[in-house]
């Protein structure tokens, strides 16, 4: 499998996305407009509570080609970000203080850009809390992995990974085949050095997102239900589950064309919009950067390439935290994802 | 009367039987939404349950509904396959458990 990029395919273009996205359905009619569902709600335009998380995107390469990645990441994606770019933010960081307090290093694979852990090693010593999105396999991709578990405890990183089931069929049809033995084996070893351990301080996270054209349940229940099977199972021990729900973009909007689902599922998104989640969206208080310095509401906005309203600075080098603070965010239809039921935002539900 | 019995669109109306009796709509669907709270059962378990009742109803709608809710709330393919087993075991047995009073009657009247 290889990116819709490589594939010269129209949705690796964000604005047919969009165009997919704003189309009316096939009966003529119009989806509600994720504008006037906030509005009604008393909350457009909507704005920041304050930036507290900065997530940073360094890089589309990724050892997976899971089939819904928003990213459309892959091994033939070669956008990383440089080390001028990191520094970038490392300055940013200084320049707003303890206000941003955590940092979110997501991508691709994130450990894949050579100045990773040189990054990770420049953010632990400014005294933030620092999470990576590790898709789990990359630390058995390369024996040069192997001592990642090892890394993240000594610089106390919080280790945030995507298990989308704890069976391994549904695992591997969304992120590929022999995933979900690679992914028990990598928990095994985050585990060993202590991760999700009791007491240990070093948190280890799952986030689950459905397989399929489906919202995910209630995260308390599927948290249970998880950690009773991998504990059973595989003698793997975690702290928290995410429940994410998919967003339609990119791949995952590609499945949905695809597979005959897209207008039902965006049609169960916006039944379950829930002013209560829509209060607490993840953009209100987190600004993303691309693998090139451009800044973002959210790493969605990211890869639909819609950068921060024009009122707030465009790239990390011209950070400039009270502009961004006041902007409005950014929206369209793809926004009903982290709204619906429980809500959803890099860190599970959020009602 | 449209050519066929059941429409999928329907399922999402399911709600609007309350615009002929709304009271005991009302007091059904807020009974149903309890009855799907987690309790002593997990919500996946009472997810499987619907699931195996809705084969065994052979309802169209419920065995949409329950196939998707059984998904969100985490039930793999085997345990929802296992869970259709139990309904066809319950069916087949209840054919067949009544084969006892067949030979009962067949004895009443044999010689």
């Amino acid at each position: 499998m290889t990116s819709l990029k490589r594939q010269e395919h129209r949705l690796a273009n964000s604005l047919i996305q969009l165009e997919v996205l704003e189309a009316p359905r096939q009966n003529g009619e119009q989806f509600a407009l994720f504008q006037d569902k906030l509005e009604a709600a008393g909350l457009y335009p909507l704005r920041p509570t304050g930036v507290e998380i900065l997530q940073i995107n360094v890089g589309k390469m990724c050892n997976q080609t899971c089939k819904h990645c928003h990213v459309d990441a892959g091994p033939d994606r070669k956008e990383i970000m440089a080390r001028e770019t990191m520094q970038h933010c490392l300055d940013a960081l200084d320049a707003a203080g303890k206000q941003i307090h955590t940092v979110d290093l997501t991508g691709g694979a994130p450990e894949m850009n050579p100045h990773f852990r040189w990054f990770v090693e420049e953010l632990s010593l400014r005294g933030k809390k620092v999470m990576v999105r590790c898709n789990l396999t990359i630390i058995l991709a390369n024996p040069k992995y192997h001592d990642l578990p090892e890394f993240f405890r000594q610089h106390g990183v919080e280790v945030v990974s995507s298990l989308p089931h704890f069976s391994a069929r549904r695992t591997d049809a969304q992120r590929g085949e022999g995933v979900f033995e690679k992914s028990i084996k990598a928990l095994q070893m985050l585990n060993a050095v202590g991760y999700g351990k009791h007491g240990s301080g070093l948190d280890l996270h799952l986030v689950y997102n459905p397989a399929g054209a489906f919202l995910p349940g209630s995260q308390a229940s599927l948290e249970k239900e998880f950690k009773q099977k991998l504990l059973k199972d595989f003698g793997v021990e975690f702290n928290n589950l995410y429940v994410i729900t998919n967003l339609p973009i990119s791949r995952f909007l590609d499945y949905l064309l695809q597979s005959g689902n897209y207008e039902s599922y965006m049609e169960k998104l916006v039944n379950a919009f829930n002013p209560v989640a829509a209060a607490g969206v993840m953009c209100r208080n987190t600004l993303s950067v691309g693998w090139d310095g451009a800044l973002y509401d959210c790493d969605f906005n990211q890869m639909l390439d819609m950068k921060l309203e024009k009122t707030a600075p465009e790239h990390i080098s011209d950070f400039q935290l009270n502009s961004i603070d006041q902007r409005a965010i950014r929206l369209n239809q793809h926004c009903y994802g982290c709204t619906a039921g429980a809500g959803s935002s890099c860190g599970g539900a959020t009602t | 009367m449209e050519k066929t019995y059941y429409k999928p669109e329907d399922l999402g109306k399911f709600g609007n039987i309350a615009d002929w009796q709304p009271e005991l709509a009302k007091k059904f669907f807020d009974y149903y939404g309890e009855v799907f709270k987690e309790g002593e059962l997990s919500e996946r378990e009472k997810a499987l349950i619907a699931l195996a009742v809705s084969h065994a109803l052979q309802c169209p709608y419920c065995i949409d509904a329950y196939s998707t809710g059984s998904l969100e709330k985490g039930a793999t393919e085997g345990q929802m396959m296992e869970a259709l087993h139990v309904a066809a075991a319950i069916r087949g047995g209840a054919s067949l458990v009544h084969g006892v009073q067949m030979m009962n009657k067949v004895k009443e009247v044999s010689m």
